[in-house]
């Protein structure tokens, strides 16, 4: 019933919509567009200044070798030199590392915790506030405070583990330990909006399933394999598309807490391009940076596709 | 096609976007302020404490003499950040009208030709000692004028420490290792590392450099022209004495999170003995934190592995440069106050509030009878021939891994070989981007 309703309502709406606006413009012949053509003029204006020339400008510069004094074009000898650089294979590999692992966990506990927050809990509203609470953190404050709670003598875990006997490791310090170290806490700042993307997803399945369901005697299991599982996916799909993009391209977290570091241990694409950008190579940095582009497009648009369609066949 | 009322429509849009377009422009225009009416010099400097203090100082004292000009300091980021800053304002024609800078290799990467005002002419020009003018000229022009003292990159140790313990000044590689050994035997940590804060791990190979020097006349240049690496000897051995430390175990507990401020507080304080670094960052954070340590402390050069090698490394002070963009009354007024910071009055303010770090490159200054035992330490081999500039003030490559790699070998990820020859790779890169022939 629902979906017939769904069906009819909208086409009511143009058909209602086309008189009224016909009445209005009378016979111009650009009736039929909803808003004048030169009404995109002023967004078009910021979009070409603020977002289509820096990144032509971005695309021509990857292909200089710039000092911000003197532009010298070298043709494609910085791609070149970008993939020769001994850092990248590695730091493509901790990409690809941190994205899953971060991506993966986010999934995983973001679905078991928005089914925790979507039953009858007390204090559910302030539970579920509480989850969102670090998304509202800035990351640099985090990666600062957790740089200092991860101390491997004066901070807080180590010293709390010391109590208990336990010798704590040197968390971003013990060159294979760093990138999971700051993967952990990309997941603690980043899990609330997985929750609330997944809580979203959990409360908008139709409680008729349920009640069917009930009826049947399935039990709580039966429901989430059956029912919630399997409907919640347009949120899976979501949650999955934001976190890897995310990861892929994270900077912020890891520059705060090590830098990349100890050595080249925790460098991933982002950091590699902005030590280059440092180090005064503005024109292999910019290259590096199309690079980037490429690579999350090049994973991104194939699983989103993909994404989309189970959604769609579910 | 258009009717009046659209083409009505299509004019406040278009007023609409040049709005937009005018007050974005607005945005990007405030700059240096004063065309030159009210002279005013506005000085851009790191955000150091001890640096803002002494700069601060000079002004003051500046404006005194010259009630008609205000001098403003504008402290800037330090490190990479501040270096692109600087480079991003002088292309831009937004930096101030003075700035305070490093000499030597980053002073050549600002283009000084195209964008610094040539100050060969002025009054003080003559003073400033032969070893400086080479780092802030080009072959073109002299730019510069020194604030501060040149400092020595070496090994800072605790007088006390090894006189408790009966230990001479080590002259060559195997009486340090064996000093550290005895060091280490009384329960005190023999050399202290702090990589937490990555730079400092370089000490060892930077500071070794005029060993390199010493054995190697021509390395520098050889080195500038591809022909010398780091992964052959005698460079090699820089990296390798980094390694044996650590293989010795010689490091404090938490040397891969402790910060260079804690290395400076546990040399004062004792707990550790021996602390490669650069006799002006001690002296800074010490002169804020312990003042009264900084008697405890003297400085000897890294040991090479043969007594006779063993050199002073030495890096040159920063200097004052005024950019193309200042004019006028304000380039007056400019050339003014970098002549008052090096007349007597404002060395005597430098001695007052800044730490000599080491000699003075300028006739006008001498280091006061007061200063710091250490820096006596450094006049002894200045003045006995046995000090070397650091390589970035005789090449203009240097790799911006360093830090990465030597944290690796000093942290036992990588071999000294391996951490040589990727260093290499790194000056490499450098070189290419640099466009320097022969790479």
């Amino acid at each position: 019933m629902a979906s017939t309703m769904a069906q009819v309502l909208p086409d009511l709406d143009r058909r209602r919509g086309r008189r009224r606006r016909k009445r209005r413009t009378g016979t111009d012949p650009f009736a039929r567009r909803t808003y004048p053509l030169w009404f995109h003029l002023p967004a078009s204006l910021l979009y070409v200044v603020l977002f289509a020339v820096p990144t032509f400008a971005s695309l021509y510069f990857s292909l200089t070798r710039w000092t911000l004094f003197d532009v010298t074009f070298i043709g494609f000898d910085n791609f070149v030199q970008f993939f020769q650089d001994p850092q990248l294979s590695q730091s493509l590999v901790h990409t690809l590392i941190y994205a899953v692992v971060t991506s993966g966990a986010k999934v995983v506990l973001g679905f078991a915790l928005a089914l925790l927050l979507t039953s009858n809990l007390i204090g559910r509203g302030y539970l579920r506030a509480v989850t969102f609470f670090p998304v509202l953190v800035s990351t640099i404050g985090v990666g600062l405070t957790f740089k200092v709670l991860l101390d491997p003598f004066d901070g807080v875990v180590n010293q709390t583990l010391a109590a208990f006997g336990i010798a704590g490791p040197g968390w971003l310090t013990d060159p294979n330990l760093a990138l999971l170290s700051v993967a952990l806490v990309d997941v603690w700042k980043g899990l609330g909006i997985a929750t609330l993307i997944y809580i979203a997803g959990i409360v908008a399945i139709p409680q008729e399933y349920f009640e069917a369901a009930r009826v049947d005697g399935a039990g709580a299991w039966t429901v989430f394999r059956s029912i919630i599982f399997p409907l919640s996916w347009p949120a899976t799909g979501t949650v999955i598309i934001l976190s890897l993009i995310g990861g892929l391209r994270s900077f912020d977290l890891i520059w705060a807490m090590t830098k990349g570091g100890p050595g080249f241990s925790s460098d991933v694409v982002a950091s590699v391009i902005y030590k280059q950008y440092q180090a005064g190579f503005y024109g292999l940095s910019t290259a590096g940076n199309v690079v980037l582009f490429v690579i999350v497009a090049a994973i991104m648009i194939p699983l989103a596709s993909y994404i989309g369609r189970r959604g769609v066949e579910s | 096609m258009l009717s009046r009322s659209s083409a009505l429509r299509t004019s406040a849009a278009l007023t609409a976007s040049a709005l937009v377009a005018v007050s974005l422009a607005a945005c990007s225009s405030a700059g240096n302020g004063g065309d030159g009416a009210g002279a005013e010099v506005t000085v851009s400097v790191y955000n150091e404490a001890a640096v803002v203090k002494t700069v601060t100082a000079l002004a003051e004292a500046f404006q005194k003499e010259n009630p008609g000009i205000t001098v403003t300091v504008d402290p800037r980021p330090t490190g990479t950040e501040g270096d692109n800053l600087v480079k991003t304002q002088l292309s831009t024609g937004e930096m101030d009208s003075v700035l305070l800078y490093n000499s030597g290799s980053l002073f050549q990467a600002l283009n000084p030709d195209q964008t610094l005002t040539d100050l060969s002419g002025e009054s003080w020009a003559a003073d400033v000692s032969d070893g400086f003018k080479p780092v802030v000229s080009t072959d073109a022009g002299f730019y510069g004028a020194p604030l501060g003292t040149s400092y020595a990159g070496a090994v800072v140790y605790n007088k006390k420490v090894f006189a408790d313990l009966g230990i001479e000044v080590p002259k060559d590689w195997a009486s340090f290792t064996a000093a550290a050994a005895k060091i280490k035997a009384a329960g005190i940590t023999p050399v202290e590392q702090t990589y937490g804060d990555s730079w400092t791990s370089q000490l060892f190979v930077l500071g070794d450099f005029g060993n390199i020097l010493a054995q190697d006349p021509q390395w520098a240049e050889e080195y500038t022209a591809n022909k010398a690496k780091y992964a052959d000897q005698p460079a090699l051995t820089s990296f390798q004495h980094l390694q044996d430390a650590f293989d010795a175990g010689m490091f404090n507990q938490d040397f891969a999170s402790a910060t260079a401020a804690d290395g400076i507080a546990a040399l004062g304080s004792g707990k550790a003995a021996m602390y490669p670094m650069l006799t002006q960052v001690v002296l800074g954070q010490l002169a804020q934190d312990a003042p009264d340590q900084i008697a405890d402390l003297g400085v000897f050069p890294f040991p090479a592995d043969a007594a006779a090698d063993t050199t002073l490394t030495v890096w040159q002070p920063s200097a004052l440069y005024i950019p193309k963009t200042t004019e006028g009354a304000q380039l007056d007024a400019a050339k003014k106050f970098i002549a008052f910071a090096n007349s007597s009055a404002g060395c005597d303010i430098q001695n007052a509030n800044g730490n000599a770090a080491g000699p003075y490159v300028i006739d006008t200054c001498k280091v006061p009878t007061d200063a710091a035992p250490l820096v006596s330490d450094i006049a002894s081999y200045v003045d006995g021939g046995k000090s070397a500039s650091a390589l970035e003030f005789l090449s203009p490559i240097k790799g911006p891994n360093l830090e990465n790699i030597s944290v690796e070998v000093g942290s036992g990820i990588r071999s000294a070989a391996a951490g040589a020859a990727a260093y290499d790779e790194d000056v490499k890169k450098q070189a290419q981007q640099l466009g320097i022939e022969g790479w």
